[in-house]
Parts: C-alpha cells; structure tokens; sequence
C-alpha cells in the first residue's frame, strides 16, 4: 500500500459521564435537562479510533485522517478544543442532533453522505473508523449503517488490534463473548472498524498538533451543514430506573463477621 | 399484519446458543401476542440439526441459508444470509439474539433492505396491538419504551431476558434459500484466541461478578503495595467460587502506564461506561470506590456488596445494598479460609 490510506474516523459527542443525566421531553421529542449546558467529550470508543487512526496514517506514508462528526456546532467547537490538541485530522462537520435518541440509521446515513462528499476521497484505499457503540444510543448500528451506504462488506465490530500484514492484508482481533477474539483477515481496503479500546493510550496534548488542527477546525464548522433528522422511533416514555438502594453500612465489625457474613451470602 | 422472522446463526456444533433460544422465546411470545405468523431464518454450514431442534416452536415455515461460507461469524457473508432470509419470507420484524455474531450484522442487513433496528433490547411484547420494544440509552443511565411504524423492523434481543426455548424436537422441513454476497468474500476468519482454562476468569454465566478496583495495587497502611499478594487473593478466591472477574478503568489504564498491576486483567475485564455490562445475580466489589461510570456497568447486576476502606465512597451512595468499611486484603483472606 504505497499510496497509503484514506482513513474516515466517525466520532460523535456525548455528555461527560460525570454528569448526571435525565431524559425530558421537549418539542422536538425526547432529550436530556440542559442538554446544551452539559459538558461534553468525544464519544470514548470514537476517540480510541482516532487515535489508532492516527497511529496507522504516522506509521503507512501518505496516509491521511479525516474526522467526521454530527453534533450541535458550538458543542463540537468546545470538544474541538481539546481533541484538537492530540493528533492530526480534518474535521468535517454536520450541524446536526447528537443525542441519543436520534435515529441511528437517520445519523449513518447522514454520515455515509458526508463521507461520500470528501473531496479527494479514495474509497478503494478507505478505512472507516469509529465507536462500536456510542456512549449515547449505545446501539452498535451506526458504522454497519455508513458501511452499507458506502457498499462497504467488510466490517468488524468491538475491534482492539489492526495490523498491516506484509502483503498489505489487514489482520483484525474482534472481542466476542468470555474474553475471547475472534481473529480475522481482510484482503485489504475498503473496510469498516467498529473499535473497542484499541491498545493505545490517549496521545499528551501536542500544542503544534493544535495550532495545525485549528486552521482547519474553524472553516470546517463555518462550513457545517445542517442535518434534520425526520424519521425515528416513537417513544412512549423515557425512565430513570428506580435504582438508588438503602446501602448499610458495615463499620468497625471485625474481619471474622464480614467474612462470615459474605460467605454466607455467596452461598445464599 | 406484521410476519414476525426469528434469525440465528448455528453454533460450530450445529446447535442454536442458549441466547438464540432466549430470542426465539421473544418471537414466539410475540407472534402469539400480535397474532402473527412465525417464521424462523438460519444460517450456519447446515442448518438442518437445529431446524429439527426447533420443530416444536409453531413456525409456518423454516428457511435456511447454508453451505461452507457461511459457518465463519463475518460480516460479508451473515449480511448476504439475512438479507437474503428477510427477502425469501417478507417479514415485517425479523428478531435475534443479541450475540457478538448477530450484533456485527443486524442493524447492517436492516439497513440492506431498507429498514431499521433496534439493539440489544431488554423487553419485548404487544401493548395495544403494536409491537413495543425496552432498551437502554446512555450506558445503562436510563430507557426507553418504544414503537417503529417503518418496516422492516430488525430486533436484536439481550440475553438472560427472556427463557430459553425448550419445547420438542422434530423433523423440520427447511426451505433452502441462496444468498448473493455482493463484492465477494475477502475476510477469512482464522481461529480464536481464547484465555486457556486456567486464564479464563470472564464467565457471562457465572452467578457472581467479582470486582477488583485499583486499591489492590495502591500503597497500603504499610506503605508498600502488595499486587503480588492481591493476585493470589483474587485468584484463589475465582478458583473457588468460579466467579467472574471485572474491573475499573483505572486498574486497566495502569498497566499502560507501566505501574504495579495484576497480571491477568485486560481490558475486556472492564466494567462500566467504556466497559461491558454483564449479568450475573450477584456482585462484590472490592478495591474499588464505585463511580457512577463504573457503576453503570452493573445495570444488570442483582444483589450487590462493596468492601472498602473509604466510607463516603460511591458504594455507599446508595449503589450498593451493603458496604463493609474493612480492608479487602484482610476480609478476602479470611472469606478464602472460610470457603469450602
Ligand atoms: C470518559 C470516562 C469513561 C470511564 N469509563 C469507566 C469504565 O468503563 N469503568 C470504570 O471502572 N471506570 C470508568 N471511568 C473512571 C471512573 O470515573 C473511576 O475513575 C474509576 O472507576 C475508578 O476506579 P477504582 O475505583 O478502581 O479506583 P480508585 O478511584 O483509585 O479507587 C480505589 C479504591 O480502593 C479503595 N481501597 C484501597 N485500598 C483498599 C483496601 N486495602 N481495602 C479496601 N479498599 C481499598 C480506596 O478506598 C478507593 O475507594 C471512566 C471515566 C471517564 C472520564
């Protein structure tokens, strides 16, 4: 692969998961109180993406990483800030819902369309990052959705290691169920990859990163389309699940009752 | 009136996994609810064994996709399978269960024909004469209950939801059904690499979650850290009570960092907001201060204890129904010279 990769790094925003959060309903359907006041992060598999996107495009020459998010325009510009900072992309953006109770096939859609309109993109050398869930909806469907669009058949989902292999084939650990992988070889691009965790650390704040970054982060959002998201399913209710328990608290007992008393309940 | 199509795919043994049996319950159940026809799609290298295993279930008619290039779990091919069985039947909502195989494909083949999904549901029924569907938005934080008008609808099912099918066997008669894999088959799938016996100590079936938190690798009263002795804890105590173990992000994290950690601990062992949510009936967490985005991971965690040193933590915040302010190393070792 001397020309190297075309990598498309789909990453949302969600809300810090800090922050307590609480569905309402408003005109336009279901939400979160304060949404637009709630700090948000870079979806946390999305940003595992980007940063193995990123290690991939410094590791194969001429390689290039675009960042594709749909989220509120001022919220991405907050996010930006900070993510900016970290490794080298293109940011294109789509004005457009965040939440999580937008439609998942609505948003892959979107997406695929945005990816589809990069100018110079070379889908016979694409790979397609993102999430295998988002920290939102949580549905696992978006990225199967954008590679469908693409006509993208390859596609991996839960993936913690990619690896070029000599003849340019692209090894691939999925995580299935019990702590195992599934092991995985792919003739080459196109292809999806929906990432866990990856193997990597999050990359230190790299200000000469950032000041590359910016100069194209601000056109990008200048240039934002607005996405409306129509369809979707029809809620009949959004529920906090009664969860708090009444813990007791077990203090100064002696290590023998505590003991007793856990093995007791083990083997209730 | 809707069709209602269950999908699976075969086991390397021929058999359908306990989680598909948990999601043709679902179908069944809402088939006879809505009053629809029941339909079941399989794929797999042949699929006859587990047609004939779900004879019993009420369906009007089996259909198969079948052959060598469909026994691999890859996205090229289970795509190409159920859009093809959505196709040979007409379904309105087409259910399966919520396996690591299904999920790398089912919003995908939705989208394939035209239609729409919804993941890892945890409860499914009529009400009202519609089909409505529970599932969970924001990892675990809160959910929702909800209807689709558009068709097709493609349901994917969690496990431990729902009772695992087990009426009689039969001989079933399986409609074979091809499919077109369009662009071809250019993933093979190699093999697996799975934690040896010993090493194996994330069990989805276990009856307890056993949770051990950065503490075990921290500075003690006695100044030093003791990860050495944590692990023989931790192991001996899983050995004996075949329990599942999970952990938090900052226990995983340390170990890109270089520090003192516990050998055995991957990130699959991560539980919580950029972990996994398992199910087991019980929980203990030890070593670990119980922040909500770790303690959203134990959405389906029943009957839940804490032991830690710190009394304010978050498990005394009412996320779990008892906490022992005591000192882990001590408690465990003594639990481990009670237990059988
Ligand atoms: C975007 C994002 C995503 C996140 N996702 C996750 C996630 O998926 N999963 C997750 O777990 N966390 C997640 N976190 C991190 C989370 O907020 C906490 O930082 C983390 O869970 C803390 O881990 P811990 O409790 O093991 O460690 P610590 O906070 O270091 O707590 C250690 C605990 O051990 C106790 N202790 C020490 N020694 C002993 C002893 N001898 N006996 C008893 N108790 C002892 C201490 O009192 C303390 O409570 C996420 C955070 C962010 C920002």
């Amino acid at each position: 692969m001397s020309a190297g990769y075309h990598i498309v790094v789909c990453g949302g925003i969600v809300p810090d998961p800090l922050q307590t959060l609480e569905p309402v309903q408003g005109p336009a359907g279901w939400g979160l109180k304060n949404e637009l006041m709630l700090p948000a992060i870079l979806d946390p598999w999305a940003g595992h993406a980007l940063f193995e996107a990123a290690n991939l495009a410094k590791n194969v020459p001429g390689s290039k990483v675009w960042l594709v998010s749909m989220g509120p325009k001022a919220k991405l510009q907050q996010v930006m800030m900070t993510i900016a900072q970290k490794v080298p992309f293109e940011l294109v953006v789509l004005d457009g819902p965040a939440s999580g109770f937008a439609d998942a096939h609505e948003t892959g859609a979107a997406l695929a369309e945005a990816i589809a309109a990069i100018p110079g993109l070379d889908t016979s050398r694409l790979l397609v990052f993102g999430g295998w869930q988002s920290a939102s909806r949580g549905a696992g469907a978006t990225m199967q959705v954008i590679g469908e669009k693409l006509g993208i058949f390859e596609q991996f989902q839960g993936v913690d290691k990619l690896e070029i292999l000599a003849d340019g084939a692209l090894r691939v650990l999925e995580r299935v169920e019990g702590g195992s992988y599934q092991d995985s070889v792919v003739s080459g691009a196109p292809a999806v990859f929906g990432w866990a965790t990856g193997e990597l650390p999050e990359p230190p704040n790299n200000p000469q990163v950032g000041m590359q970054n910016m100069r194209l982060v601000m056109p990008a959002l200048q240039k934002a389309k607005p996405v409306k998201l129509e369809k979707g399913p029809e809620y009949s209710g959004v529920q906090i699940p009664s969860q708090k328990r009444e813990t007791r608290v077990v203090k100064d007992a002696p290590v023998d009752q505590i003991a007793k008393e856990i093995v007791d309940w083990l083997s209730a | 009136m809707d069709k209602i199509l269950f999908v699976a795919q075969t086991e390397c043994d021929g058999s359908l996994s306990k989680a598909s049996l948990e999601a043709l319950t679902a179908a069944k159940t809402l088939a006879e609810q809505l009053g629809a026809p029941l339909a079941v799609g399989l794929v797999g290298e042949a699929v006859q064994a587990a047609a004939d295993s779900l004879a019993g279930c009420g369906a009007e008619a089996v259909y198969g996709v079948s052959g060598p290039d469909f026994a691999q779990p890859r996205y090229a091919t289970d795509a190409a399978a159920l859009a093809a069985l959505f196709g040979a039947t007409g379904a309105g909502i087409v259910i399966g269960a919520a396996t690591p195989r299904m999920s790398r494909v089912l919003p995908g083949a939705a989208a394939r024909v035209g239609g729409v999904s919804d993941t890892s549901v945890t409860a499914l029924a009529a009400s009202g004469g519609k089909p409505v569907v529970t599932r969970w938005y924001y990892r675990q934080r809160m959910y929702a209950e909800l209807t689709r008008k558009e068709r097709p609808w493609f349901v994917s099912v969690s496990s431990g939801c729902f009772a695992a099918y087990a009426g009689a066997a039969g001989s079933a008669s399986v409609t074979a059904v091809s499919a077109e894999i369009p662009g071809g088959v250019r993933t093979q799938v190699t093999g697996m690499i799975c934690p040896s016996a010993e090493e194996q100590t994330i069990r989805p079936d276990a009856a307890l979650l056993f949770v051990a938190g950065a503490g075990w690798t921290k500075k003690q009263a006695d100044g030093a850290a003791h990860a050495g002795e944590a692990e023989e804890i931790i192991l001996s105590f899983l050995n004996k009570t075949q329990g599942s173990l999970g952990t938090s992000k900052s226990l995983v994290d340390l170990s890109g960092e270089g520090q003192q950690v516990l050998s055995f601990l991957s990130h699959m062992h991560q539980v919580g907001q950029t972990g996994s949510t398992p199910r087991h009936p019980k929980g203990l967490a030890t070593c670990c201060h119980g922040e909500e985005p770790h303690v959203v991971g134990w959405r389906f965690i029943g009957e839940r204890r804490a032991v830690n040193l710190d009394p304010n933590c978050g498990w005394a915040q009412g996320k779990a129904d008892v906490l022992y302010v005591a000192d882990a190393f001590e408690v465990m070792r003594k639990v481990l010279a009670l237990l059988p």
